[in-house]
């Protein structure tokens, strides 16, 4: 029997995967509801394994689908959902154009090394760390490369067709000015891609089967999937074909073997092989290990206990120094600095520690964020938390009534909120400066904290010669950023907000119905 | 008269019109309806009505809309779209009277209609949720985005005190027509925003302004570009909290409205509809003075309508 069908079959769903993932990220006029987003992203397996740990709920059971289906057919999730895997079939189908590399080869695994990594990555987030999750999750990687480099010429894009299609009077592709130009948002992605693009270009799934922690662990669970591909020896004429277009360079062609825990299920060779000898089977009653394996088995063993200690004991130490390293933002010295203590992370978020233990960097919130507010962190959380996203009041301030990240963090970082209990989440408190006040050291008018303010945290009082000066309320500040955001002064600001470091409940500001008779005259 | 009285009337009379309106064959719509004016007002209020049958009357008061657009002339109209709000919250300029200016634009016989603001709050949903968009689709008019650096110009003021330079959105440039359509409100910074005020959302980089001298530069860009109709929505105002508002609580019910080609007139108009002394609002006394507008509503020729 052939199962050719099946590569084209992998094809089109990652396609499907791979092109609604990506356009999420580029999704400028909203057109995939928060729902969809979920929807799309709800088998990536990384976000959604933190999600059920978070909220222990069957709403975020992706990952248990996809465990259940690699323990029935392999890893899928790695051809055919991982948009980072599928990404780097483009890169090795271009590197087959520029003859890069045209024949893959048999590779001996690294099992060592994949394992103390697993391990690692494992340990250090049950720590509370997530940097390695931020730098080696697949999903996440794509989500910061998307973000960080796709989004921007997305953007260019859109206001080429925008400014083009103007002239013909539509307006229905609006113009986008380009984010802020964060170079540690953009360097890593970057640095990503070159790896990606010579790892991926020369070695296949070298990514995939050396340093991913989701293609390690499904790699395991792999092994002993249900059906896989097997060689009918009879048939095979040994003619190689399979092999080299194997780019998990996991087919031994001398004694006719898969190592299944690195077979990502894209199955090219059942498609290049003429002799139909490879065949898609059940291992149903077979028996599954060899010697060899079991040794192999050991040895991954011993080496993952190792790379636990040394997880254990390095990570103890980064997330103490993670904590500590949440520094003020001004460096520079002034008549009269602004003094903040923490950094502002998103509402829902429920507070730093949790945010910063949870978040694996993806910056889906930071490219579906409608103002803009969410950029990538450098070093405001600390070093520990370098990428993940935070409320950046220089860029932008939230939006009162949006509660858009909330509704689709796929990691539980940012906990879902209604729109009623996100307008008395405070995530931070209003400072004021009135010595950097422009009504205070020039005596002109200007309101502007006060204009923006959804609440009236901060409000306009009578000064002198008829001026109205910034008075705050702390109480019910929600953390914003709208004043901090509006206030004209440079380089530091009259008004801001220092995060709380554990986001609280604002009290709800207090109105009165106002008395008004319509008048019988006009007054002039 | 007494105010019951009047309310009776005003209510018949709004009833009145809302139906006539309602049967009226469209070609019809906006001609006929009222003695014939001479058109020759300086200002014209209107109060007791609804925020299209107000500018219905008014329009038709100050001349009809034919006289400030020709056939197949470019109109830009700026509401105050500023805020991510209902229009109960009376943050945004009235929908209802934004699709009316259009439909009267179209009538006039308009090419296109333009309206767009650049907004405080996240322009799309500013947008969506003071309804303006909906009803700009629903009168024929586009709407356009003001949220990008790259759609303003910079222009030179060279009279200009504080203000010598802004970017200005490229609509207000290019468009033949332009109509300023502000909402009477509280500010907690500039007193109260009306008329000229509502110019700072044409220009890209409000900061500039707050930093130096806000009143100087509201009334140095004043000199820069008259709108050629001003019409001041007070038929919801926000009398506290602004500009943007906290809650309904802070709006009262005024159903009035300004129409005026002069912005220091309509400005001190709606200063006394407001309660508040024009000469307090520095912008209002500065364009007084520069001669942007006349704030002696004493020399105008007002008409006052009641419907």
């Amino acid at each position: 029997m052939t199962y050719k069908w099946l590569k084209w079959t992998r094809v089109v769903i990652a396609l499907v995967f791979f092109l609604l993932t990506t356009f999420i990220f580029i999704d400028f006029h909203d057109l995939l509801n928060e729902n969809k987003v979920s929807q799309i992203l709800w088998f990536q397996f990384t976000p959604s394994l933190i999600k059920f740990i978070v909220l222990l709920s069957l709403s975020a059971s992706g990952f248990i689908v996809i465990l259940v289906l690699t323990a029935l057919f392999g890893r899928i999730y790695c051809s055919a959902v991982c948009p980072l895997g599928i990404f780097q079939d483009f890169i090795i189908r271009i590197g087959k154009l520029f003859r890069l590399r045209k024949r893959f080869k048999y590779r001996p695994p690294s099992n060592i090394l994949r394992n103390i990594i697993l391990t690692l990555v494992i340990v250090s987030v049950f720590t509370g760390s997530i940097l390695l999750v931020n730098f080696l999750d697949p999903y996440s990687l794509y989500g910061k490369m998307a973000n960080g480099l796709l989004r921007p010429a997305a953007i260019w894009i859109n206001n080429f067709i925008a400014v083009s299609l103007e002239k013909l009077g539509i307006f229905y592709f609006f113009r986008i000015d380009l984010p802020p130009l964060y170079l540690v948002a953009i360097l890593f992605p970057v640095i990503i891609i070159i790896v990606l693009m010579i790892m991926a270009g020369k070695y296949g799934r070298l990514y995939c089967n050396t340093i991913c922690p989701v293609g390690t662990l499904l790699g395991w669970i792999s092994k002993i999937s249900l059906f896989r591909i097997v060689y009918d020896t009879s048939k095979c004429t040994k003619c190689g074909k399979c092999y080299f277009v194997c780019k998990s360079e996991c087919i031994n062609i001398k004694d006719l073997t898969i190592d299944y825990s690195r077979c990502v299920a894209c199955y090219n060779c059942l498609t290049v092989c003429e002799e139909s000898a490879i065949d898609y089977k059940t291992t149903w009653k077979r028996n599954l290990s060899s010697n060899n394996e079991y040794s192999r088995g050991r040895r991954g063993f011993i080496s993952a206990v190792l790379g636990g200690i040394a997880a254990f004991a390095w990570s103890k130490e980064s997330f103490a120094l993670g904590r500590k390293d949440v520094k003020p933002l001004n460096k520079k010295p002034t008549t009269i600095p602004e003094v903040r203590h923490y950094p502002v992370s998103p509402p829902g978020s429920l507070g730093i520690n949790h945010f910063t233990s949870l978040c694996t960097a993806c910056h889906l919130c930071v490219s579906q964020c409608p103002t803009g507010v969410l950029q990538p962190s450098s070093d405001q959380y600390g070093w520990n938390g370098i990428l993940q996203p935070f409320m950046d009041y220089n860029n932008n301030y939230c939006n009162y009534e949006c509660v858009k990240c909330s509704n689709i963090c796929p990691t539980g970082a940012i906990l879902s909120l209604t729109e009623e209990a996100k307008k008395r989440v405070q995530t931070g408190k209003v400072v004021l400066e009135i010595r950097n006040c422009v009504v205070y050291t020039e005596n002109t008018a200007c309101g502007s904290c006060s204009e923006h303010c959804p609440t009236q945290a901060v409000r306009m009082v009578p000064y002198k010669n008829g001026l109205t000066i910034p008075e705050i309320d702390s109480t019910i500040c929600v953390g914003c950023g709208a004043c901090e955001y509006a206030c004209p002064v440079r380089p530091f600001k009259a008004i801001y907000v220092d995060g709380n470091p554990i986001h609280e409940i604002a009290k709800e500001p207090q109105t009165e119905k106002l008395d008004y008779v319509e008048p019988e005259e006009f007054p002039f | 008269m007494q105010r019951r009285d009047f309310i009776k009337k005003g209510l018949g009379a709004g009833i009145a019109a809302g139906t006539v309106l309602a049967i009226s064959p469209a070609n019809k719509l906006f001609a006929g309806k009222y003695p014939v004016s001479d058109g020759d007002y300086d200002l014209v209020a209107v109060k007791g009505g609804e925020p299209d049958t107000m500018f219905d009357r008014g329009i038709e008061e100050l001349g009809g809309m034919r006289k400030f657009i020709k056939q197949g002339q470019t109109v830009v109209v700026k509401p105050n779209i500023g805020w991510d709000a209902t229009p109960e919250r009376g943050a945004n300029t009235n929908p209802i009277l934004v699709k009316r200016i259009i439909e009267h634009c179209f009538n006039a016989g308009a090419g296109k209609v333009y309206v767009f603001d650049n907004t405080c709050n996240e322009w799309t949903k500013c947008y969506t949720n003071s309804g303006i968009e909906q009803a700009v689709k629903e009168a024929g008019g586009t709407m356009v985005s003001g949220k990008s650096e790259s759609y303003y110009k910079e222009v030179q003021i060279p009279w200009g005190k504080s203000l010598q330079k802004a970017k200005v959105h490229e609509l207000i440039l290019s468009s033949d027509v332009f109509i300023n359509v502000p909402v009477l409100k509280n500010h907690g910074g500039a007193g109260i925003t009306v008329t000229m005020k509502n110019l700072m959302g044409i220009v890209w980089d409000r900061r500039f302004w707050h930093a130096n001298d806000l009143h100087q530069c509201i009334a140095d860009f004043a000199m820069y570009r008259k709108p050629d109709l001003n019409v001041v929505d007070a038929y919801r105002v926000m009398k506290r909290n602004g500009p943007r508002g906290v809650s309904v609580d802070d709006v009262v019910l005024m159903r009035s409205q300004i129409i005026s080609t002069d912005m220091v007139a309509s400005d001190v108009a709606a200063c006394k509809l407001f309660g508040t002394d024009p000469q307090s609002v520095k912008h209002i006394r500065i364009a007084g003075e520069t001669g942007v507008g006349n704030p002696n509503l004493e020399t105008l020729k007002i008409s006052r309508i009641s419907v």
